[in-house]
């Protein structure tokens, strides 16, 4: 488990790159109170979805749109053809953790 | 419920709106018409990734492993050469006819040639995959190039041959390469990365020839310069596809006309991506949009007007990008001669800023480079600040 960041740094809506201690970076969201965690490249080139736009439980690529579903990976549609992984997140004393490459692969 | 529709054109905006029907629970016969013979592929890396060969043609693939439930029929590599409004028959170029009940019009647009250079080696223009393949190989054995047009497409043609060694030279017409789409402030901005990376830009320089027999050897300017060319690429715009409905009682101009929703002015008949031009409430006449967004998102409004249903869809604000010399350029809004521009982030100088577009003390448009974030943000607060414009013509 690699910790994060203080529950109190990534207010709802919000959205935070992971770099350190991860093989490849994650993108952690805050929807409404609930921790997301997805590979932060984008599948299609290489955009960071924790610059992207969140909107309920999607974030919006930066850069060409395509949309993900934090909690499958899945995107939505074009032009992004494969999922990102999916992470899990716990929250321990207050502090944000990830799960790296944990049971929660991108649903295929 | 109709029987079979139509869709002619099988690149981005005909797949979407194969897609699309689907998505509406269309469940007649959908008949996808294309003149190439590949299925559909991306066309913005060919400029990019591919031009550089950092992509592979099956990183170009459009459809997707979830495509294959789509049902669709499949026509490629036959142009259509006539629509019939009475019956609504598109005639195939091998002679046959598809009798449909609805029909999307999606030919797209090709690009437009310097007259007088057809047939002369190491001239190219870029379209069309097959264009990309040609040009790459003739970069690859090249050494001078010669670009003819500071468009976008111009333009990352000249970034991607840099990157690959070339000597690049551009040479545009107008005083400020973009100007058009960005306004001369930014236009001349966007156009100082070509001097950053060694390309030389000629603006507001007219082409009068180019030199050689049966292959390109150079381009001889207006002023009597002469730039030596191994290989020059034409980029000066692209016109619709549209010839061959000519006679068939839709109405074309500059494209095929419709109103907001995309409808022709035949029953049944819509149009949509790169050959329509649609009624814009917001700018107040009938705009031929060229992006990959407008491309990829149209064919909703389309197919909700062929199959007489809500649109539903959120409105969206004009989006397209670009990619020179590593840079991301996004720009969305609509812009107008006399919008005020302000930078409002980072600077022009670090080639890394967002500029917001004013008109009357409101933000209309955003040009962003090397901003994704704040860029992102902008086009959100852009797309809820859209006023409830009536949508018909
Ligand atoms: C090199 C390049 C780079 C680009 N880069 C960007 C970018 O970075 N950002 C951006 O926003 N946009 C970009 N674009 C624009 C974007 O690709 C287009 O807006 C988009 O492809 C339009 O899709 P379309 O389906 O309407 O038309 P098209 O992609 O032009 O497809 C039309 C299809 O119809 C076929 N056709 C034509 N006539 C007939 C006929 N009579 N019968 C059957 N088939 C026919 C054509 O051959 C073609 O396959 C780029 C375009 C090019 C060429
Ligand atoms: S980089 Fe994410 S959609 Fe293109």
């Amino acid at each position: 488990m690699v910790p994060v960041c203080p529950t109190s740094a990534l207010p709802p809506g919000e959205a935070i790159r992971v770099t350190d201690g991860v093989p490849a970076p994650i993108a952690v969201f805050n929807v409404d109170g609930e921790f997301l965690a997805i590979d932060d490249t984008c599948t299609h080139q290489d955009a960071s979805l924790a610059d992207g736009w969140l909107e309920g439980c999607e974030v919006e690529c930066p850069l060409h749109a395509s949309c993900f579903d934090l909690r499958t990976g899945m995107p939505s549609g074009p032009p992004a053809k494969a999922p990102v992984r999916t992470h899990p997140v716990t929250v321990v004393d207050g502090t944000v953790h990830v799960q790296v490459g944990g049971a929660a692969e991108g649903a295929a | 419920m109709t029987a079979t529709v139509a869709v002619v054109g099988a690149s981005l905006a005909g797949l979407s709106a194969a897609r699309a029907l689907r998505a509406r629970s269309y469940d007649g016969r959908v008949v996808v018409i294309g003149d190439e013979v590949h299925a559909p592929y991306d066309r913005p890396p060919l400029s990019k990734e591919f031009l550089a060969g950092t992509y592979s043609l099956e990183d170009l693939v459009l459809g997707t492993a979830a495509d294959e439930a789509l049902d669709l029929d499949w026509r490629l590599g036959t142009a259509a050469v006539g629509l019939d409004r009475a019956t609504r028959s598109v005639r195939l170029a091998d002679g046959s006819e598809v009798r449909a009940d609805g029909v999307v019009l999606a030919t797209g647009a090709r690009a437009r040639r310097l007259p007088g250079t057809e047939g002369l080696a190491g001239v190219h223009v870029l379209r069309s995959l097959d264009d990309a393949v040609a040009l790459r190989a003739d970069l690859l054995a090249a050494g001078h190039l010669v670009v003819i047009g500071a468009g976008f497409i111009g333009a990352e043609v000249a970034s991607t041959a840099r990157a690959l060694g070339l000597d690049v030279t551009v040479v545009e017409t107008q005083p400020v390469p973009l100007a058009g789409p960005l306004g001369a402030r930014m236009g001349g901005v966007c156009a100082e990365l070509h001097a950053d990376h060694g390309t030389r830009l000629l603006a507001g320089t007219g082409v009068a020839r180019l030199v050689g027999r049966t292959r390109v050897e150079a381009v001889e300017l207006a002023d009597g310069r002469r730039l030596p060319a191994d290989v020059v690429v034409v980029g000066i715009g692209a016109v619709p596809n549209v010839e061959w409905l000519a006679g068939s009682g839709v109405t074309l101009e500059a494209g095929v006309r419709t109103d907001a929703r995309c409808a022709t002015n035949v029953p049944g008949v819509v149009a949509v991506g790169d050959c329509a031009s649609a009624w814009s409430p917001d700018a107040g006449r009938a705009v031929r949009v060229e992006h990959w967004t407008h491309a990829l998102e149209q064919p909703t409004t389309a197919v909700a007007t062929l199959l007489g249903t809500d649109p539903g869809t959120r409105p969206t604000v004009p989006y397209f990008w670009s990619e020179q010399y590593g840079r991301r350029i996004q720009f969305a809004g609509t812009r107008r001669d006399g919008d005020d521009v302000r930078v409002v982030e980072g600077s022009c100088a670090d080639r890394s800023f967002l500029a917001v577009y004013e008109r009357d003390g409101q933000p209309v448009a955003v040009l962003g480079v090397d901003q994704p974030r704040l860029f992102t943000r902008w086009r959100r607060q852009l797309r809820s600040a859209e006023p409830a414009t009536p949508l018909t013509a």
